[in-house]
């Protein structure tokens, strides 16, 4: 592969979505079926090679062969703002290999383990309460998206940065910006250097009034200067904000156009865990796919790639995969979905997983809970959908109650 | 089943005590794989297996009785 494929059967990316607002682009599947490891290009006509298979994508995601640096020879870039976006000078940890990745990302992990996410649940429930009750108090109809999923994973990000919440609107109209692929290089620099400001001042003030949060601590360890910690900051921000709000209201979608499902749900609230995970896989809304960058020849599976080519795991059809997930087109929230890859895989796997369970959970079970009319307020087929951003999900979900 | 950890794989995803907490856990100060226990009996056998197939950093290990991986 130099350069450009020639093959007729090369999907370009990102692929058209089909008539299911829930599926992956048709084309994926496609390629899937034709070959785990396929060629594809990109919107500049680079060649890439598209990994859709479960087991093949595991593979990739555990090879230390495979790069997540933006900076390596051959790493993909979907649109040129996301160039601008990965290239930037302080990569953060996601966009850097062991042992430096390891080194940063392990500052974080105590912040993220399983039982301090537990810990969190009274105050995430609090938080969820909250926002339902501002939502409720306007009055129907409302737009879950803005009015609930939004909302709820912003102030429980806030709360464990140590971001004042009055901000809120400030940095999320900047991290938006930072997720849609039409955004131009410009804006994305921009948009950046705005929330680096940002981020910047409060490592700042952090340092002269130190407090427990997690970026009060983070300044306080002494080991990173508040650039450092300003890249740290923007990921968690970025990184726990939009995927978990998608989620909220994208899989809220799709428990009301299942209707069964979701009275059992209802009725049967211990079916939520693995609801989520079901969701998770059904939805994999982190959609364009994971970026690596090939640093050796690596044979995956009998398809070689070559030192510089770059990779796409396409995790929607990871969790497509009929190798692992019988009828995977039906939403079951009864499955056993949870060898899903919709958080990745490898060390780069998603940090702050246990959070993101507990905010989705929690934020689901109340809803269901305390709204037992909930419905739509427009037609189905009025919804407009997240195409262009780097999260998938519905862009305004007007409901009542 | 015996079962063995590798700190300085371990990305403290979480997906082990998540799958089998009876038999691991997490460090609060690095957030990272500890071992409650050694070994495994076969009430937590199957989760282990799904804790090995979760792990993004391959860093468990699990050996049967007879020693053999």
């Amino acid at each position: 592969m130099t350069g450009t494929h020639t093959d007729e059967s090369t999907v370009t990316l990102p692929a058209a979505r089909g008539a299911c607002p829930f599926a992956p682009p048709p084309a994926y599947g496609e390629a899937r079926r034709r070959s785990p490891v396929s060629p594809m290009s990109l919107w500049d006509g680079t060649a890439v090679w598209l990994v859709t298979g479960h087991q093949q994508m595991r593979t990739v995601l555990l090879d230390k062969r495979f790069s997540a640096d933006a900076r390596v020879p051959g790493f993909p870039f979907l649109s040129p703002g996301r160039k601008q976006l990965l290239t930037k000078a302080t990569p953060s940890f996601l966009r850097l290999d062991d042992p430096e990745h390891s080194r940063l990302r392990r500052m974080l992990t105590g912040d993220f383990i399983v039982k301090r996410a537990e810990a969190q649940r009274p105050q995430i429930q609090r938080i969820v309460d909250e926002v339902l009750d501002r939502m409720t108090g306007h009055g129907s109809p409302a737009d879950l998206v803005r009015d609930f999923a939004l909302q709820v994973p912003s102030r429980v990000i806030c709360l464990l940065l140590g971001v004042p919440y009055a901000d809120h609107q400030f940095f999320e109209s900047q991290t938006s910006a930072l997720v849609d692929l039409s955004t131009p290089p410009e804006e994305i620099k921009a948009a950046m250097a705005e929330l680096t400001g940002y981020l910047t001042r409060l490592a700042e003030r952090k340092r002269r009034e130190p407090d427990d949060s997690l970026l009060g601590r983070l300044v306080a360890r002494g080991e990173l200067d508040e650039a450092e910690c300003a890249a740290m900051g923007m990921v968690l921000l970025v990184a726990g904000h939009e995927t978990t709000a998608n989620m909220i209201a994208l899989g809220t979608l799709a428990l009301l156009r299942h209707p069964e499902q979701m009275a059992r749900l209802r009725a049967e609230p211990s079916l939520m865990k693995g609801a989520v995970e079901e969701l998770m896989r059904y939805l994999s809304v982190v959609h364009f796919g994971l970026p690596r960058a090939a640093l050796e020849d690596v044979e995956i599976d009998g398809t070689l790639i070559r030192a510089g080519e770059g990779v796409l795991c396409m995790l929607s059809e990871a969790n497509r995969d009929e190798a692992l997930f019988q009828d995977p087109e039906r939403l079951d929230i009864t499955r056993d979905a949870r060898r899903h890859l919709a958080f990745g895989f490898g060390v780069h796997q998603c940090i702050g997983q246990p959070l993101a369970r507990a905010e989705m959970q929690i934020a689901l079970e109340t809803l269901l809970r305390r709204l037992p009319g909930l419905r739509l307020a427009v037609p189905y087929e009025e919804l407009e959908y997240r195409t262009d951003k780097a999260v998938y999900g519905v862009r305004e979900l007007p409901v009542t109650w | 089943m015996r079962v063995g950890v590798d700190r300085d794989r371990c990305c403290g995803a979480g997906q082990c005590v998540m799958s089998a907490p009876a038999v691991f856990d997490q460090s609060e100060s690095d957030g990272l794989v500890l071992l409650r226990q050694g070994w495994a009996g076969s009430a937590v056998r199957g989760d282990v297996e799904l804790a090995v197939a979760l792990c993004p950093a391959n860093a468990i290990s699990v050996e049967d009785d007879a020693g053999k991986a």
